[in-house]
């Protein structure tokens, strides 16, 4: 299973980052948000791995059977806020798009 | 003395509070939501005062202040936590915060909706990343602090501030990505959020742990760095803070402060037993540092526009920061703490005078001294213009130009204001550390640096003078600015700060030296942290409560043995 996260979370990561660099501002709102993915992936890795392990319970196995669910916590909470500053994004996004009549990252097109 | 160990929590409840009744009662910008904000930031910096003086009573071994939320023991709940470096903070935040308020009541909170609210949720982020002791928590104010200052950065609309506001955001957002990833790799390596348990656990981590946690802890420095806008990381900073209004660039001034308080307070508490400073491990903040300054000061020498010269000044004083700070001495921090509060003062004050000196000067006038410049054209002193030699300078131009003189003497660090004090307390430990440092490299990095500081207050010192006497020397006909008291205050008032930290330099000085010390100290912080005594009872008349080891024998079966789960 590891080299399948792994590999999940580069693609993300490598797709966010070309993205991101993009000059047009709806690829970098998309690129920001495969880079959140990504981290939020990767924050669960951090707890280690485990299939089929629950986090709250009395188990035989002690505290090393079960799965890790601080980085649960954490990644609900990376969910909520990367979700949010997307929203905002996407709101100065058109606010450019409307002041400036581009969708260019610096308002205007190149050569003009 | 029950209420006051809760008085902690009010710097980040009070505005939080403060900004939902807002938001209830009307959320635009009425008379309510000012008046709910004034007195939200004024009660802010009593409150700020009265933790300053409880943090500082006893020197270098005053204790450190924990915070149990909910009364969890420290390693499974969050802890706030007030040492001399966090009240210190707190102060300058709070000050900052009741000048640009003052300031924006005259007609800056009206440019559009939702300033009072979104200025308040800034201080709940930026109040929080200062006291709190878990490095995710961090995360969450630091994201608090970012979304309200996205919204103030935007303040007031226009091409400029939402073009500047775009590029913001997206670093910003990337440098959060940073931000998680670090703190994820941390968690992944030591099993704890905790920033004094991480401390505890560094070393007794494996070799691969080892590396997993310096990895970790290398990303989330990137993190910071952004935020502190080191030279390749801190291009979005000049155009952002040019673009954005006064009072909101006042208030953005220390948030760059945040990225360095969170290096210095990580830094040092990451640092394992025995092996000195960290931060001067690598050499890296040193040379990013020193890279930063001199870019901020070619910017600075470049800037036609005053704002943008702000700007740039935020960049000389941050990249002066991270350099001294990486330079290697623990004797420079105090002077660099110094430094710290005095230019952020400065520039705070400078943002807000630019906006008054440049009021009721066209836009054309711009354009036209630059080129006379460019062109040598001197105007003749026997033309129409001489007519008004005998004239008085209005007084409000008297006043603006004095405090303009005194910015540029606290940025460029002449005498006899207090960033003189501070140049020359950096200066003074840097040769020390040249003369008598242990290795060859040091005492090169300390010349570096040594050479860096003169250069680059001779930079700001031209480029202020330059600006200044375009704004106040004009060869032509100007209007005098209207300026109301409500603004010109706040400035008067940062300034005076700034002359009372120069009178007051003896007892500014040995606070913050006890501040290094107790700094220094990383098993006091750590201490009082994880020894700290789980509460017996919340309230005492609620009746009989479980006792305190009964709390403790029961809280650990939530979170799991967090080290063998790592393995």
């Amino acid at each position: 299973m590891e080299p399948v996260i792994a590999i999940a979370i580069g693609v993300l990561t490598g797709s966010g980052v070309w993205l991101v660099l993009r000059p047009r501002t709806f690829q970098v709102i998309v690129g920001l948000s495969l880079i959140s993915y990504a981290v939020n992936l990767f924050i669960f890795s951090m707890g280690r791995l485990k299939v089929g392990a629950p986090t709250f319970t009395e188990s035989p196995g002690g505290a090393s059977a079960l799965a890790d669910p601080v980085p649960q916590a954490l990644v609900l909470t990376a969910i909520v806020i990367s979700f949010a500053m997307t929203a905002l994004l996407l709101v100065v996004t058109i606010a450019s798009r409307g002041l400036t009549g581009s969708d260019h990252v610096d308002g205007r097109e190149d050569g003009l | 003395m029950s209420w006051i160990q809760h008085l902690i929590l009010a710097p980040i409840l009070l505005p939080m509070v403060v900004a939902g009744l807002m938001l209830v009662i009307d959320g635009r910008n009425g008379r309510i939501t000012a008046a709910l904000g004034v007195a939200s930031t004024f009660a802010l910096l009593v409150i700020a005062i009265v933790l300053l003086v409880q943090a500082s009573t006893g020197g270098a071994q005053s204790a450190v202040q924990v915070y149990q939320i909910g009364n969890w023991p420290s390693r499974l709940g969050i802890v706030l936590a007030l040492d001399r470096l966090s009240a210190m903070m707190l102060a300058l935040t709070a000050l900052l915060a009741t000048a640009a308020m003052v300031f924006s009541l005259a007609r800056w909170h009206q440019a559009g909706s939702f300033f009072h609210p979104l200025f308040q949720v800034l201080l709940v982020g930026l109040n929080g990343a200062f006291l709190t002791g878990d490095l995710f928590n961090l995360f969450v104010f630091f994201e608090i602090m970012l979304a309200a200052s996205y919204g103030l950065a935007l303040h007031g609309s226009g091409h400029a501030r939402v073009k500047a506001g775009l590029h913001y955001i997206a670093v910003n957002l990337v440098a959060s990505s940073a931000f998680l990833i670090g703190v994820s790799l941390i968690y992944g390596a030591t099993g704890s959020l905790n920033m004094a348990d991480i401390a505890s656990r560094i070393g007794d981590l494996d070799a691969h742990g080892a590396m997993l946690f310096r990895v970790g802890a290398a990303v989330l420095g990137v993190a910071f760095l952004v935020k502190a806008a080191i030279w390749p990381l801190g291009f979005w900073l000049p155009t952002t803070y040019a673009a954005a209004g006064p009072p909101v660039a006042a208030m953005f001034a220390i948030m760059t402060k945040v990225g360095v308080y969170a290096i210095l307070r990580l830094g040092l508490l990451f640092t394992p037993d025995g092996q000195g400073n960290v931060l001067a491990a690598s050499g890296l903040l040193l040379t990013g540092g020193v890279i930063t300054i001199i870019y901020g000061m070619l910017g600075m020498l470049a800037s036609q526009a005053m704002a943008r010269l702000a700007g740039f000044s935020v960049l000389v004083s941050s990249g002066t920061l991270l350099a001294v700070m990486g330079a290697g001495n623990a004797n420079v921090f105090s002077a660099t703490l110094y430094y710290l509060v005095s230019s952020t003062l400065a520039i705070a004050a400078f943002f807000m005078l630019i906006e008054l000196a440049e009021r009721g000067r066209a836009r054309a006038d711009d354009v036209l001294a630059v080129t006379l410049e460019a062109y040598g054209i001197v105007y003749d002193e026997d033309s129409e213009n001489s007519r008004e030699a005998g004239a008085a300078v209005p007084a409000i131009l008297g006043i603006l130009g004095i405090a303009f003189m005194a910015c540029a003497l606290l940025l460029s660090g002449l005498p006899p204001l207090s960033g003189f004090i501070a140049k020359f307390a950096m200066l003074d430990a840097l040769l020390d550390q040249a003369r008598n440092g242990p290795a060859p490299a040091s005492a090169w990095a300390a010349w570096l640096l040594v050479a860096t500081l003169v250069v680059s207050g001779l930079a700001t010192l031209i480029a202020m003078m330059r600006a200044g006497i375009r704004t106040f020397w004009p060869s032509f006909e100007r209007e005098a600015p209207r300026v109301s008291m409500i603004e010109l205050g706040p400035v008067l008032v940062l300034l005076a700060l700034c002359v009372g930290l120069t009178i007051q330099a003896g007892p500014a000085m040995r606070f913050v030296r006890h501040t290094t010390e107790q700094l220094a100290e990383r098993k006091l912080y750590m201490d009082a942290v994880l020894k700290k005594p789980v509460a017996a009872t919340l309230a005492p008349a609620a009746g009989p409560a479980p006792p305190a080891d009964a709390r403790n024998a029961r809280a650990p079966v939530l979170p799991p043995q967090k080290k063998e789960a790592a393995r």
